[in-house]
């Protein structure tokens, strides 16, 4: 489990004396608690699957939706907490639009993760905010064929064939460690999204 | 630009202070002529042809006039190309944030003639226009609706809509067939026919037309298509060789 960083971890512009950034740790931290999502990239589109946890029969059907579109070509699903997903949301559905304003075209996706890495990896460097307590995974469907990132809290990101996020993600990540994704169309990956 | 002095420095006044580029009262510079539309039982149906004028110059001649917005909106446009280029990226960008927010809250055909109206309207408050005239069609509540809108922020609706000279040309020829029982079918035709008169008539119009309609299926846009005219009637004009 984590150490105790006593002192270390009160603001995010410390470092510990082991190299450790306490309060960004604690923000992944958010992310385990949260309901699981999956991202399946394939050869002809990305899959996404979130487990739907329905913490009361009062809410509204649709209530608590961790999917969000950003641009006709990209869609985003989150994990950890929904308020801060919804910032990091609208900042990419901004930098999307200020893309395509200036030119003139869909936002290459490796393009849109670097700019949303760049800021949510900003709230990480000083005292006076709170990292971002979420994950985001990025997909689209671009003419060069589908991609897919995951942005985590600190700001770092990679490219993924498969990912996961969330309570059950080692689980997760075991099953897709069976598939052989470059062979796989949309529709079978939504199959096995569900099998997950 | 304007001889006159103190229109310069009156409009100056009020566009404000002067941030970018100076713009005041335009010249157009390429040029579509009018758009038409009619409402029939079930939708509405657009027609405008494909040139951008260059003044007289026949210059750009697969100029697209008509923009599909959603599955229950379209505009057509007339006036300054440049213009409708700009409008078209903005509400692009309108329709694009309806599609994220997925919240079955789209931009209807009401909704947007208004913003239009509000947008060119206050812009020619400050003297700057944008030099165009609008058509925003579509289905609002189950039924087609039609709306216009020009470069003053005049703004009203009408089964039966054209602009420029479409409004003195095709108008009254368009009502004289107009039934509030019409089907796709005789509007289109209807829109066809009017095509084929504007290009005899209007010295700026041009053959070839995008015919755009919306239904409660959705809204698509054909072309380009061809006016079939019939020139027939010149070997009775004396001096036509």
């Amino acid at each position: 489990m984590s150490s105790i960083g006593t002192g270390y971890d009160l603001s995010a512009s410390q470092f510990s004396p082991d190299g450790r950034v306490f309060q960004v740790e604690y923000a992944q931290k958010a992310i385990e608690n949260s309901g699981t999502a999956i991202g399946l990239r394939g050869k002809n589109g990305v899959v996404f699957a979130m487990e739907k946890l329905v913490t009361s029969k009062l809410y509204e059907p649709g209530a608590n939706r961790r999917l969000f579109g950003i641009d006709r070509h990209i869609g985003m699903a989150v994990g950890g907490l929904l308020a801060d997903a919804r910032q990091i949301v609208e900042t990419s559905r901004k930098e999307s639009s200020n893309y395509r304003a200036e030119y003139g075209g869909d936002v290459p996706l490796r393009y849109l993760t670097d700019r949303v890495a760049g800021y949510i990896h900003a709230y990480t460097l000083y005292s006076a905010v709170r990292p971002f307590g979420c994950a985001v995974i990025l997909g689209s469907q671009e003419p060069t064929g589908p991609s897919m990132y995951m942005i985590d809290p600190s700001g770092v990101y990679y490219g993924y064939k498969g990912c996961a996020i969330g309570k059950a993600k080692q689980a997760a990540k075991t099953e897709m460690e069976k598939l052989e994704f470059s062979n796989m169309n949309i529709r079978e990956l939504v199959k096995e999204a569900a099998k997950m | 630009m304007s001889s006159n002095l103190s229109f310069d420095s009156f409009s100056t006044a009020i566009a404000g202070s002067h941030a970018g580029p100076k713009k005041l009262t335009q010249t157009p510079v390429t040029t579509g002529t009018s758009v038409l539309a009619v409402k029939f039982n079930g939708g509405v149906a657009f027609g405008a042809d494909t040139l951008g004028s260059y003044g007289s110059l026949a210059r750009f001649r697969n100029c697209e006039r008509l923009l599909k917005i959603n599955e229950s909106t379209m505009i057509g446009c007339m006036g300054d190309y440049a213009d409708f280029q700009h409008l078209k990226d903005i509400i692009e960008q309108m329709a694009i944030d309806d599609l994220c927010k997925d919240d079955n809250i789209t931009l209807s055909p009401r909704s947007l003639h208004s913003w239009l109206t509000r947008v060119l309207y206050n812009k020619r408050s400050k003297m700057d226009p944008l030099w165009t005239t609008v058509v925003v069609g579509g289905i609002e509540k189950g039924e087609g609706f039609l709306g216009f809108v020009d470069k003053l922020g005049t703004a009203y609706k009408d089964p039966i809509i054209a602009t420029g000279y479409g409004s003195m040309i095709a108008t009254p020829l368009m009502r004289n067939a107009w039934r509030p029982d019409l089907t796709q079918a005789e509007a289109v035709k209807m829109v066809e026919d009017s095509m084929r008169v504007m290009f005899y008539r209007d010295a700026r119009a041009f053959h070839k037309y995008h015919l755009g309609i919306v239904t409660a299926d959705g809204c698509q846009i054909q072309g380009p298509l061809e006016v079939q005219p019939d020139w027939s009637i010149a070997s009775l004009i004396s001096g036509y060789e």
